[in-house]
């Protein structure tokens, strides 16, 4: 199993780099093929993200992508909410937060693929107009 | 209507009250806080485009979306170890295997067409989040 788990931390780890979301992939991998508790691998990935998440921050602010100004009523909000929310989880069966997890990441998939498409289309559609001219 | 355009009309129209980005920024950071506290994670892909409506470009808005997280999983990963919920045997494997994945994603990031990347991750998401809703 610890092979497998590495293997499937490798996958999300891949996923999460290139800036698409890790976890939300890490953590059905890791109950669907790992056997792992709904409870355990939210806890794997909130974890895994803080070493993860400082190294990038680290590079990105040398590079000076982000961000501050007028931030802080969205942090404190955010935080706030997340604390609350982390102890509600804790008393939400795994079954049942495992199906919210599931209508969660169709949600986020349907919207991924729709504006995905529209960016497809759109780039047809720049290329087209750009060579019509030229015939 | 482009992106372009979008981002323009929602920053002088909607945006320019500065206690409407407030109130903006704290909606939004209650949304990303309870989603990512609920499920472990997931935050991150809805703090990127509350940052781009807040006027941020898409490479700030992804370097900014960590800053917004990492606070969040802190906050988060002290209420699941303090639940219990942290298995230190998956925590170890599949810890080590996101670092190394995490490195790696990001280096190929600028080598794969992501957009391709993009479709095929919006998919498998549908397929795994239909058979966890279901399962």
């Amino acid at each position: 199993m610890t092979v497998l788990w590495f293997f499937i931390g490798i996958l999300g780890g891949l996923l999460g780099g290139m800036g698409m979301g890790g976890g939300t992939l890490l953590i059905p991998l890791l109950t669907g093929l790992g056997g792992v508790d709904q409870h355990v691998a939210q806890a794997v990935n909130l974890i895994a993200f803080v070493p993860m998440s400082v190294v990038a921050l680290l590079i990105h602010a040398r590079n000076g992508y982000v961000r501050t100004r007028g931030l802080t009523p969205l942090i404190v909000s955010a935080v706030l909410s997340a604390g609350v929310f982390s102890v509600f989880a804790q008393l939400i069966t795994a079954p049942v937060l495992k199906r919210g997890f599931g209508i969660f990441l169709v949600i986020l998939g349907i919207c991924l693929l729709t504006a995905q498409i529209m960016r497809f289309i759109k780039k047809k559609r720049t290329k087209n107009k750009n060579q019509s001219p030229a015939g | 209507m482009n992106k372009a355009n979008i981002r323009k009309f929602v920053q002088t129209n909607v945006m320019n009250n500065v206690r409407k980005k407030r109130l903006f920024g704290i909606t939004a950071g209650i949304l990303i806080g309870s989603i990512n506290g609920l499920l472990g994670g997931g935050g991150g892909m809805l703090a990127v485009p509350a940052l781009t409506a807040l006027g941020l470009n898409a490479k700030q808005s992804h370097a900014t979306a960590i800053l917004v997280i990492l606070p969040i999983s802190i906050m988060s990963a002290i209420i699941y170890l303090a639940a219990g919920r942290a298995d230190w045997s998956v925590l170890w494997s599949g810890g080590i295997g996101v670092l190394l994945g995490g490195a790696a994603g990001a280096v190929a990031l600028s080598k794969l067409d992501s957009g391709v990347v993009r479709l095929l991750f919006a998919i498998v998401m549908i397929a795994v989040g239909i058979r966890q809703a279901i399962g």
